[in-house]
């Protein structure tokens, strides 16, 4: 069935077919359509699950822990400033090993108060733990929804999952999107079973004080589970793909077999960036972009061309652009740009235009360093 | 399970025997004691537990004192560890 | 209900880390008596996710989630959905919290918590500071009092989170403490019956933070009840019932002189006069507040 609706509406309706148990939620703008569509699908009983109207991001996501701990599927979504609030909770579901399944709306960071895309949000988080996933389409949005359970859960992952995508440009943007049958997605998600749980037939503590050599154990676990992710991502993808006809990696690789240069950024950028790369193949470039589909676990072995363009919409003070600063750079010509925080607007003409700059050796803050 | 987490198990003595804390030890006189089992539900460390009379584990008993304190009749008293 | 009546099941084991003489183990010792196995402990940061010992052993017997400092009463939140939508309400989720879990850093997640209906119990153990970081000055702590972050004594009267708690009009809030045993399990047992959101409030007088010898943990306690300086009460679905000493107190027992309760803490030795009467005063008020409360819903 095909459903044309906004970026918030499909992550809603994503969810809601992943019957989760409990959701615990906060508005804020530009996520507020996700919590305001969950709310009416549970309030009309199309929904089966407990909502909890919490007071705040740190409780919705400290819920979605104690609900998890006692075997429960669990939703939530938030924004900006309620991540950053929740940051420390993140660390505790991941460190729990709870599979919560979460969509970030990225926006930026105030002060001044600014609702516009920027990664920085989601990117700030990209040490807590969680699996990360950003989408360029509100079909992405739906199926990575979808995957997160799936991929969270897997005994050998138990991580959290956030999916990110971009306020207003994805959130408010309404477009067609494949949705499947439930019984579809019945058949592709399996039932929730907890590997661990508050029980009173197995009174277990959890989290009381762990000295250092096991606390190193617990790290190392973590740090295991998200190196197996990469597979596991992918399988899962793939068969995705053969029950839905869209498949999945790390990264969607796009017109790179003989690039000479190939564009490297994810989000709505990517989306921007496809169409440059098609419009400068059409003047005889050889050029190609590797979307990332997931920005933790990081998807180093796709990023192996001798000439890359990194766009980034976000950046590490002192530091530069983040994916930038992240990539393997021996023996490589890497560019970096860091463009459109704060949401401004950038298309692919400007994705052009710093692929010409990247030729003459430039690269920097497109806008003002560049321009 | 294959993920690592801070997940601990219910044991006796978790933090070994505590009875090794003790400065003054506990000495219940029979003799004295009326059975009102202050001592029994003040032990903050469950080494008082309820036979015919007080039974004090001197493995756990820390030695707070609570119990000699709380006894109406004076039937416990303190006497300093001998090591 | 004498002491002889009380449950013999323990849910705490022996060997805890808890330091000697400490009264939050004894009242969570009571409480458990009363709450039973089917419990979910929620705990944050405090003294009670020390006692617990070391991973990988709990001292503790009942399924316990330990949580972040400020958000016990969102865990219970999201623990007792999960229960309703797993069919289990059987079990019921209750937070262990210090003062500063639940007066400060805590209270937004708890009034949140109370004013959405919660299906829980939170126990707030309150010990007048923050005693597992050191003892240092939290909204509980009493005016005058030495904490290591009031070195000449608090400058300010504590709050009372039970009359916050009011506010939110939930079916149950009770006070209680440690000497009075049987009092603090009917108060557990009753609450345990009920539905919705449950309050009490366990003043526990730490030996290190208030700087007395440790076997009189309870004979502190019982001090701060005879010299009316903590108030046994219970309100059921806003009716005030006064219990225990508290009771004898209202009905015209003469308070044992404060000056015997604040003389035995080495964290009020440095208290002048005019300390001791602002003291005095402030507890006359409190006094005054629940037994105007007390009148109006008999009149």
């Amino acid at each position: 069935m095909i459903v044309v609706d906004t970026g918030n509406h499909i992550a809603a309706l994503a969810a809601k077919m992943a019957k989760p148990h409990v959701i615990a939620a906060y508005p804020i703008t530009p996520q507020t359509t996700v919590v305001e569509r969950l709310a009416q699908y549970v309030e009309s009983g199309e929904l089966n699950s407990e909502f909890i109207r919490v007071e705040s991001e740190h409780s919705a996501m400290t819920a979605c822990i104690g609900a998890a701990a006692v075997g429960a599927r669990t939703f939530t979504a938030t924004s900006s400033h309620g991540l950053l609030l929740m940051h420390e909770m993140l660390h505790w579901a991941a460190l729990a090993r709870l599979p919560i399944v979460m969509v970030n709306v990225n926006r930026a960071i105030g002060p001044g108060w600014n609702i516009w895309s920027d990664l920085n949000d989601s990117m700030a988080q990209r040490d807590t733990g969680w699996i990360q996933f950003y989408a360029s389409s509100n079909q992405e949005i739906f199926d990575n929804v979808i995957q997160a359970y799936k991929i969270g859960e897997d005994e050998r992952i138990r991580l959290p999952v956030m999916i990110c995508y971009d306020g207003f440009i994805l959130s408010h943007t309404s477009m067609p999107v494949e949705v499947p049958k439930q019984e579809e997605i019945d058949d592709f998600l399996n039932e929730y079973k907890s590997t661990w749980q508050l029980d009173i037939n197995n009174p277990i503590t959890h989290g009381n004080i762990v000295p250092p050599e096991p606390y190193l154990e617990i790290r190392y676990s973590m740090e295991k589970a998200m190196k197996e992710a990469k597979k596991v991502i992918e399988e899962v993808g793939e068969e995705f793909g053969r029950k839905f006809g869209r498949e999945y990696r790390l990264v969607e690789e796009y017109r790179c077999d003989d690039a000479d240069y190939v564009i490297v950024t994810m989000s709505a950028l990517a989306a921007e960036a496809k169409i440059a790369v098609d419009r400068l193949r059409d003047k005889g470039n050889r050029i190609g972009l590797i979307k990332l589909r997931t920005y933790r676990p990081f998807p180093h072995e796709y990023l192996k061309y001798d000439k890359m363009i990194v766009i980034d919409r976000a950046f590490s003070p002192g530091l530069g652009g983040i994916i930038y600063s992240e990539m393997e750079m021996d023996g490589k010509e890497v560019y970096g740009f860091i463009a459109g925080l704060g949401g401004v607007d950038i298309n692919y003409k400007d994705i052009e235009k710093m692929y010409e700059y990247a030729k003459k050796g430039k690269d920097g803050w497109y806008g003002i360093e560049v321009k | 399970m294959i993920e690592k987490t801070a997940i601990s198990i219910p044991t006796e003595g978790a933090m070994g025997k505590t009875g090794t804390w003790r400065v003054f030890k506990p000495i219940l006189n029979k003799e004295k004691c009326v059975r009102c089992w202050r001592c029994w539900v003040f032990c903050p460390d469950l080494a008082i537990s309820r036979g015919d009379y007080p039974v004090i584990d001197y493995e756990y008993c820390k030695g707070c004192g609570i119990c000699a304190n709380e006894c109406p009749t004076n039937a416990i008293k303190m006497e300093r560890e001998e090591k | 209900m004498a002491i002889k009546d009380l449950p013999t099941e323990e849910y705490i084991l022996k060997g805890h880390a808890g330091c000697p003489g400490c009264p939050v183990t004894i009242a969570l010792r009571i409480a458990l008596k009363a709450l039973g196995r089917k419990t979910i402990l929620v705990i944050p940061a405090s003294c009670s996710a020390v006692i617990q010992s070391l991973h990988p052993k709990t001292s503790f017997n009942v399924p316990t989630l330990n949580i972040a400092f400020e958000a016990s009463a969102a865990a219970a939140s999201g623990i007792a959905s999960a229960l309703k939508m797993l069919g289990k309400e059987d079990i019921i989720p209750v937070v262990w919290a210090g003062d500063g879990g639940s007066y400060d850093i805590g209270l937004q997640a708890l009034s949140g918590a109370l004013e959405r209906g919660t299906n829980f119990i939170y126990v707030c153990y309150n010990n007048q500071m923050y005693s597992n970081t050191g003892i240092q000055r939290s909204g509980a702590t009493p005016y005058g009092a030495w904490t290591t972050t009031t070195w000449s004594g608090k400058k300010e009267m504590e709050k009372n989170l039970a009359e916050i708690v009011m506010a939110h009009h939930i079916p149950y809030i009770a006070t209680a403490t440690i000497a009075y045993p049987e009092d603090l399990y009917k108060k557990m047992k009753k609450a345990r019956e009920m539905k919705g959101p449950r309050y009490i409030e366990i003043l526990c007088p730490c030996p290190p933070g208030w700087r007395f010898d440790m076997s009189k943990t309870v004979e502190m306690s019982r001090l701060a009840v005879q010299t009316g300086a903590w108030i046994l009460y219970e309100i059921i679905n806003g009716k005030i019932e006064f219990t225990a000493d508290s009771k004898r107190l209202l009905e015209g027992k003469e308070r044992k002189p404060l000056e015997e309760w604040l003389k035995m803490q080495g964290r009020f030795r440095h208290l002048k006069e005019e300390d001791i009467q602002k003291i005095k005063e402030s507890i006359d008020k409190k006094w005054e507040f629940f037994k105007q409360m007390n009148l109006r819903q008999k009149l």
